[in-house]
């Protein structure tokens, strides 16, 4: 072991660490001290003699009553939930069938499907958008759920594909060969022996994948337009600001209850969440 | 695709074709015996869906690019001049050095910032887990939502942050934070470089969790210091993966759209524009489709450049 005194540790690491969690954090803290923060409360100047600006001394609902009541935030995490999850079982089972056939299958063109997949990973979604929004148009599939739902996969389909590939490789070949040898086809061996296998690695893609499209924001503003159609972060930007008028409590509000989907499945399944996030880069 | 290989079991490995016959099945369980045929019907959901949806749209885009279409008007062949045009427009000209701007800090910041991260973290320490969970709230909290927590802090009239600076005496008069392009720019790299900062962290965590504690101890025998350990023992093991992360992270960064939508519009004054905002300003919000078509296709050079340096770097690593 490198040895070190007490106050290079509290210099070195302590003290940043501290530092660097609390500004991590400190715009969620923010987020929910606004959400139940009294508008009176919440609309003083900066330079008022105010007592308390971190933190409120008559926390408040009523915030969280606008947002349920006056708007259709429930339908808009509905809307997401959906979403996200159809979407991502599509890419889990394309990103399975086409993983499996990269990492085990000889055929030729191969290389170049994979090299294909791959390049689709790194193509963004603002490079598209517009053609795309005509593309929907003539499909017909403008302003209804499918839009997003076909259209996420684009980008999770790679990912998926990539991730499970690499596992897959990790999988030792003899265990399909013992399946095919007492009888079972190559589909069937893929399907009963290898997929039961990689649930680890299916679960990682998946909860990457949600989180993913839970976050997509550009495909959702350009391709919805009726209010009770849009997802939460939509949603929250055109339907939460009339005109310039910021309603910072709504906002908050409904920023804080759009994230908590999604950072309690983070939160269940961290683990599995950052072996995607750092195998999506390693391949 | 390829034909299926005559034969019933695909002839692969030496293995299989000392099977015994194969049970009497039906055809298309047969069929997929073929190495090609299976892999054709395992490719084709992935490749159809990929093809409609990225290979088709990026051809449209193209064609779109070198035509005049607006909403509701079909318009015409007009070559390059949609280029042109974007080219000689002062508000794409400050798009276009934005993007570079912002991406070479955002990304610059977010190596050194997750870098020291992920050697903090790789230590031991109480409550590590529980800390590095929290570390990555702000990538996975999506985007525009913890943006807008942001755009709170930075509000000109109620911002805490110019109440905290103005308390402890460090400013006497407001920082103008969103309401001057220059001051606004920061503001967005600052906020992109909080929120992809994790990603890096994560990664060359795990990368540093790879390399063994016994080269440091080594170091350390033959008299090295923590920074000379660093440079010449750490970052040469970590090279491969941190380039892997700075180009995903450069993709991402020089295509971004929502944390500029969210935190300044573009503004102020249409100064803080980014290539991929200003390509929706004018696509969706005018309705010039194909100037803004012509716009979005400008960040296809650089990407293109980082996929290929990208592919190349992995080729040579399956070849070592």
């Amino acid at each position: 072991m490198v040895v070190e005194r007490r106050w290079k540790r509290w210099v070195y690491f302590y003290l940043p660490m501290t530092f660097l969690v609390v500004i991590t954090l400190f715009p969620f803290y923010w987020m929910f001290i606004t959400a139940i923060r009294p508008d009176a409360e919440l609309y003083k100047s900066w330079r008022a003699a105010q007592n308390a600006p971190f933190w409120t001394l008559q926390p408040t609902l009523a915030h969280v009553q606008d947002l349920l009541e006056k708007t259709m935030f429930l339908r808009w995490l509905w809307n997401t939930f959906l979403i996200a999850i159809v979407s991502t079982m599509i890419s889990l089972v394309c990103g399975l069938f086409a993983g499996y056939a990269l990492a085990r299958l000889r055929f030729r063109g191969a290389g170049m499907i994979g090299t294909g997949i791959f390049v689709t990973y790194l193509v963004p979604q603002t490079l598209l958008f517009i053609p795309l929004a005509d593309v929907i148009r003539n499909f017909h599939l403008g302003n209804t759920p499918w839009a997003l739902i076909l259209t996420y996969p684009t980008f999770l389909i790679p990912f998926c594909t990539w991730l499970l590939m690499g596992y897959f490789k990790t999988i030792p070949k003899e265990l399909e060969e013992c399946a095919r040898i007492d009888g079972a086809t190559r589909f069937g061996a893929m399907v009963r022996i290898i997929f039961p296998i990689a649930v680890p690695g299916i679960l990682s893609a998946g909860i990457f994948a949600f989180t993913l499209s839970w976050n997509e924001f550009i495909y959702a503003l350009v391709f919805l337009s009726s209010p009770e159609r849009k997802t939460v972060p939509v949603g929250v930007v055109s339907e939460l600001i009339r005109g310039d008028i910021y309603f910072w409590g709504q906002l908050m509000a409904g920023a804080l209850l759009g994230s908590v989907p999604v950072a309690l499945v983070y939160s269940f399944f961290v683990e599995y969440y950052v072996t995607g996030l750092t195998g999506s880069v390693k391949g | 695709m390829k034909p299926p290989i005559a034969g019933g079991a695909g002839g692969a490995t030496g293995l299989e074709v000392a099977l015994p016959h194969p049970p009497p099945a039906r055809r298309i369980t047969r069929a997929l015996e073929s190495e090609g045929l299976l892999a054709a019907m395992l490719l084709t959901p992935a490749v159809v869906l990929l093809g409609l949806f990225i290979a088709y749209p990026f051809v449209m885009g193209l064609w779109l690019s070198v035509t005049s279409v607006t909403v509701g008007n079909v318009g015409e062949f007009v070559g390059l001049r949609n280029f042109v045009k974007a080219w000689d427009d002062s508000i794409f000209q400050t798009a276009f050095q934005n993007t570079f701007y912002y991406t070479f800090w955002a990304t610059l910041f977010k190596l050194v910032v997750g870098m020291w991260v992920a050697l903090l973290l790789n230590r031991h320490f109480k409550f590590k887990r529980l800390v590095r969970a929290s570390m990555l709230l702000p990538f996975i909290i999506p985007t525009v939502l913890s943006t807008f927590a942001w755009r709170w802090m930075f509000d000109p009239t109620f911002s805490v942050l110019n109440w905290s600076l103005y308390t402890m005496g460090f400013i006497v008069t407001k920082l103008p934070f969103l309401s001057d392009g220059t001051y606004a720019m920061w503001c967005a790299i600052v906020v992109n470089t909080w929120r992809g900062m994790p990603f890096f962290a994560i990664t060359l965590l795990a990368g540093l969790q790879t390399i063994s504690p016994e080269l440091h101890e080594a170091a350390s025998l033959d008299g090295a210091n923590a920074w000379r350990r660093f440079w010449h023992v750490t970052w040469p093991l970590l090279k491969p993966v941190t380039l892997v992360v700075v180009v995903f992270s450069i993709i991402q960064t020089f295509s971004d759209f929502q944390l500029i939508y969210v935190l300044t519009g573009g503004g102020p004054a249409n100064s803080t524009h980014l290539l991929a905002t200003y390509a929706y300003q004018l696509g969706v919000g005018a309705g010039l489709l194909s100037e803004g078509a012509a716009i979005s296709l400008f960040m296809f050079p650089v990407l293109f450049a980082v996929v290929w340096i990208q592919l190349r770097y992995l080729r040579r690593m399956e070849g070592a």
